[in-house]
């Protein structure tokens, strides 16, 4: 438990590592997936198809309550009820129809772009 | 009354209302609320998990007079562990790896078609709104993770602290509008749902993707990941068409 809790943020570590080294516009966590992926691909390519255990069950552990993660800086949207509340209108609209747009958009053009299996 | 009844009541509350663990505790019982409130109701796309403990938070720090401040010295020991959950999406995505690495092509053509539309439906309809270059330029990246979206806001001459709020408020409509908008449009592959997620509200739509089921998961993970680095690179480059 505790080697694949210290594997996870090794991986955090050296994105952060990697991104300020090399001034990546990506936050560190990001490029820490992209280490830990290309790990396990390794990993797979030696034969060692399945995840880990105990990196498999922290995982599942910390995804499975991804929700939780994002109470505090949910919270934090507190402190700009001003600015918000001021342009309201504007920014309730702009918001809700762009994301609606931006899903719209990706899942039409993913399903457009899937080849259906052959009935 | 209380004071008669509990003489140490007054410093009791002002020992603990600075200590790290009644906002860590708070947090995690809000969370625990939501969690049965959210299940009891079905996880009905409405009835969202992140905004129900949020307001009640919210609630409770305006009552007893607590500046954000100080509720986040106890609140960031779950912010820091946003960090290591994203290095963690690495395994569903290998787990996944095979389907994934079938749907390169759909993948990235809605990356690029998603991000676009949504930096650009986003500018539109804010300058049609009359709303000023400050505005646009912090909505411009309002559907990447906020690390990546304050550092664009910034450099597009937004306000980085405006843009953190935006990104949230399009993580939650985009979480909430996610399963109903799938339906309407007969879209039942999870993968195409995941990644709309994902690509149109980063994390917050990638938690709502993983009550869907894995693949939806994995499929966010990777649409928020890709979305953070595209728009990075393309946003300072579409600046010109977006009138900033």
């Amino acid at each position: 438990m505790t080697a694949a809790l210290a594997g996870i943020f090794l991986c955090q570590l050296l994105g952060e590592l990697v991104c300020r080294l090399f001034a990546l516009p990506l936050p560190g966590p990001v490029v820490g997936m992209g280490l830990l992926f290309a790990y396990l691909l390794a990993r797979g390519g030696q034969g060692q198809k399945a995840v880990p255990k105990e990196l498999g069950a922290i995982a599942d552990r910390l995804l499975g309550h991804l929700s939780l993660l994002f109470v505090p800086a949910t919270v934090g949207m507190m402190r700009y009820f001003d600015i918000l509340s001021a342009n309201a209108l504007l920014l309730t609209v702009t918001l809700l129809v762009s994301t609606a747009l931006t899903l719209a958009a990706t899942a039409l053009t993913f399903r457009l772009l899937t080849k259906k299996p052959k009935p | 009354m209380i004071d008669h009844l509990l003489p140490h009541g007054a410093e009791a509350w002002v020992y603990l209302a600075h200590t790290p663990l009644l906002w860590l505790t708070l947090t995690l019982v809000a969370y625990v609320i939501a969690d049965r409130i959210s299940m009891a109701c079905g996880r009905h796309p409405a009835v969202n998990l992140v905004v129900i403990a949020a307001a009640m938070i919210i609630l409770a720090l305006y009552l007893t007079g607590t500046s954000y401040e100080t509720y986040f010295e106890g609140a960031q020991f779950i912010h820091f562990l946003l960090g290591p959950a994203t290095v963690a999406l690495a395994i569903p995505l290998y787990r996944h790896w095979e389907q994934v690495r079938a749907s390169a092509l759909p993948i990235v053509a809605s990356l690029t078609v998603g991000a676009l539309v949504g930096i650009f439906s986003a500018a539109f309809l804010a300058r049609a709104l009359k709303g000023s270059d400050l505005i646009v330029a912090s909505l411009a990246p309002k559907s990447v993770t906020s690390p990546i979206a304050m550092g664009l806001s910034e450099q597009l001459g937004g306000a980085p602290f405006l843009t953190t709020a935006l990104v949230i408020v399009t993580g939650v409509a985009g979480a909430m509008m996610l399963t109903p908008l799938m339906r309407l449009m007969r879209i039942k592959d999870s993968a195409a749902i995941g990644m709309a997620a994902g690509v149109a509200s980063h994390g917050i739509g990638t938690a709502r993707a993983f009550h869907i089921d894995s693949v939806a998961g994995a499929f966010g993970g990777i649409g928020m990941g890709l979305n953070g680095a595209f728009t990075s690179v393309i946003l300072p480059i579409l600046r010109p068409l977006l009138g900033l």
